[in-house]
């Protein structure tokens, strides 16, 4: 940027977003294209296209979030990768540079869960404050921002050798909803980027750019403006109020390892799942001795990463999975509510490659000797699918505070505990049973059906809800209890539903922009 | 992330491994100064080496039979046919390190012991592979298992030279991708 903006930390007039990835980065380059001035604050560093690595752990090494977390519950991961819950991005842009770009709209019932679904034991169903009607026009503005395949007049990506062994083992099953996927890839140029060169390695950065990430689109536009400063590598450690409950700001440590304050008007806090309601939760002060926000006590509850897992087939001949677009090829026959199947909500299948060394770490994290070794001496020979569909949110899987852990920051680690609700487990063997039969059709002579890996969805931590008692943001994600602490991320969520969560996130995000913007003009905030 | 699959991040110093021959030994001089260790290794004093001495591994703190018992655990916790001991080698060569000496030692005594209590000398000296796997499950549990076999999946995966005989073909960008290098080009279907 020739000029970037300057903004003082004294100066209370700017908005504070807490994050830069597909909520954080759109919310705060929105709102800096409306004049508001803007002060985004990044824990991570920057990485642009050029920066990425096509090299899996090298790349994970370079993006990777991996502050030290802790694990609980039932869930395999908490045994396999107990440190390591999600498999998220630390940088400017977010997990917005690792996604692989399926961009699809919730179906309409989903807005709805609980009433839908009705009254599931154990679980924390509750409808959205918002539908389908409202947010239609706030998905249209995601997906041309996005430039998604299929939406509008831009056409879909072509298929690749993964994508045809899928597409035919579903035609061969009876499936009819088929296709490369609604994409934030480009299929064409489109918004100053080329279109995708299938290299594969979408999970590592697109070094075309080829894929959407605020990191390389909203970020540098929002800077282009004079109103947004992005300070990096500054960890926010908690928020501040005043004796009226108005957030005042913000306290990090800066890229020195020095404390810094930066006064706010506003504070929107979009670090994910894990990390918003852990900054919320480390906020508490003795007017607010449950943490910010949280007057509900739903901080860090209803924790959801979709009901996943994977199949992998091994076939007679080639597949060779990695190369082109990792997911670029869908199936929603099950991504539709029917409760006859034994259990409530929907899944979609999706195509989905690992690299060999990342392969060997998640097939099947443990495993060892034959059964394992021969399965990745056919590695060539695999096709792979991914496994996304709604999970029950429950109010004991959830994200708290270990006080026992700190980071490298002194502060206290989040621990994700999560238990898998039986409506999860019924639909994962259901999806299980579904792509090892695509495959099968295929002639697979060989199907594995893989566990979930650490979480790249995290979801519901700061959930939004009509009323007060129920969650911690409202239809705007704005607080119940605090009026200028706004959550800009997916831990908004209320229920998970079927879909990929990033293109609700963007739609949100331009909402709530809008909404901040207006407020504050009218003087409301 | 003591236990993670994550936590041992490749030696960027790992994968150049095993050396033709150390301290200018010719393979004639390393077979003569060594002898046979289990199915397919010697060993000597400072060395484990391949029967035909292709490759060879200096060891400077672990005990040679130690290392080149490491290597054949390695290759039964991931038993690739096509893949030559060197590789194994390459994968396990970090634990010849004084700070880590202590801890493999005791934890390969442990193998052997559980290879006699299966009735076997020493767990190289069972001779088929599932004899082998079996002695391995008797510690499977144990911190010592879990720490080779967890470092193994980035120590042996990870090297780009065993790469192409898995038929990955890695990094892409450079190539421009495969949009005309076959991303689409399955022709069994």
């Amino acid at each position: 940027m020739a000029n970037p903006a300057r903004f003082d930390l004294a100066d209370d007039s700017v908005v504070v977003v807490v994050g830069t990835g597909a909520g954080g980065g759109v919310v705060a380059n929105e709102l800096a294209q409306k004049g508001v001035k803007v002060v985004a604050l990044e824990a991570g560093g920057r990485y642009l296209p050029e920066d990425y690595i096509n090299d899996e752990w090298d790349s994970f090494g370079q993006l990777a979030w991996t502050d030290t977390r802790t694990t609980s519950g039932d869930w395999r991961v908490a045994r396999d990768f107990r440190n390591l819950p999600a498999w998220i991005v630390k940088a400017v842009g977010g997990t917005s540079i690792h996604w692989a770009g399926a961009s699809l709209r919730f179906q309409p019932h989903e807005w709805k869960g609980r009433t839908t679904y009705g009254a599931v034991p154990g679980a924390n169903l509750l409808d959205w404050p918002v539908d389908a009607e409202e947010m239609a026009p706030w998905y249209d503005k995601a997906e041309a921002k996005l430039g998604v395949t299929r939406t509008g007049d831009r056409p879909g990506l072509p298929g690749s050798n993964n994508y045809k062994v899928f597409e035919k083992g579903a035609l061969a099953t009876g499936c009819k909803e088929v296709h490369t996927g609604r994409m934030a890839v480009n299929s064409v140029e489109y918004d100053g980027r080329q279109a995708c060169q299938q290299t594969g390695f979408c999970f590592q950065g697109c070094k075309w750019g080829a894929k959407w990430s605020s990191a390389y689109t909203d970020i540098p536009r929002g800077e282009a403006t004079g109103n947004l400063e992005v300070r990096d590598r500054c960890h926010v450690m908690r928020v501040e109020h005043d004796d009226k409950g108005k957030v005042t700001g913000v306290v990090y440590k800066d890229k020195d390892g020095a404390e810094q304050r930066q006064k706010a008007r506003i504070v929107c806090v979009a670090g994910n799942s894990i990390e918003s309601p852990r900054l919320l939760l480390n906020s508490a002060s003795p007017m607010f001795p449950d943490g910010l926000a949280n007057s509900s006590g739903q901080v860090g509850r209803n924790y959801m990463r979709h009901t996943t897992g994977s199949v992998y087939g091994i076939f007679e001949k080639p597949v060779r999975m990695w190369r082109g677009t990792t997911m670029a090829g869908i199936i929603q026959d099950e991504a539709r509510h029917d409760p006859s199947r034994g259990f409530v909500g929907g899944y979609e299948l999706e195509t989905l490659s690992l690299g060999l060394p990342f392969m060997a770490a998640f097939m099947d994290p443990g495993g060892w000797g034959r059964p394992f070794t021969s399965a990745l001496d056919s590695y060539e020979n695999m096709a792979g699918m991914w496994v996304v569909g709604e999970d029950m949110p429950q109010e004991t899987n959830r994200v708290t505070i270990n006080a026992e852990v700190k980071d490298d920051h002194g502060l206290p680690v989040a621990d994700v505990h999560y238990t898998d609700h039986p409506n999860d487990v019924a639909m994962r063997e259901h999806a299980y049973a579904k792509g090892i039969a695509i495959y099968q059709a295929v002639g697979a002579t060989r199907t594995m059906p893989t566990p979930p890996y650490p979480s790249t969805h995290n979801l519901g931590t700061n959930r939004m809800s009509e009323h007060a008692r129920d969650g911690v943001v409202n239809r705007h994600g704005q607080s119940h209890d605090i009026a200028n602490l706004f959550v800009s991320d997916g831990s908004q969520f209320t229920t998970g539903a079927a879909e990929n969560p990033t293109l609700t996130i963007v739609a949100l995000a331009i909402r709530q922009a809008d909404h901040i913007a207006a407020e504050m003009a009218k003087g409301n905030l | 992330m003591e236990t993670t699959e994550t936590r041992a991040r490749p030696d960027a110093g790992a994968a150049a491994g095993a050396e033709p021959a150390p301290r200018g030994l010719t393979r004639r001089a390393l077979l003569a100064r060594g002898a046979a260790f289990g199915m397919t290794l010697i060993v000597g004093a400072g060395f484990v080496t391949a029967r035909d001495a292709a490759w060879a591994v200096e060891v400077t703190t672990l005990k040679p039979e130690t290392m080149a018992t490491l290597i054949q655990m390695a290759r039964d916790i991931y038993p690739h046919d096509r893949l030559a001991d060197r590789f194994y080698a390459v994968a396990v060569k970090g634990y010849d390190d004084p700070a880590k000496a202590e801890m493999v030692e005791a934890g390969i005594a442990a193998l052997d012991a559980a290879a006699q209590g299966r009735g076997f000398d020493s767990y190289a000296g069972a001779r088929w592979e599932a004899d082998r796997t079996a002695i391995l499950q008797d510690i499977a549990q144990g911190e010592f298992f879990q720490t080779v076999r967890s470092g193994l999946v980035t120590g042996l995966y990870n090297q780009k030279e065993i790469w192409p005989l898995f038929g990955y073909e890695g990094e892409s960008f450079s190539k421009g991708g495969y949009i005309d290098r076959g991303f689409d080009d399955i022709d069994w279907l």
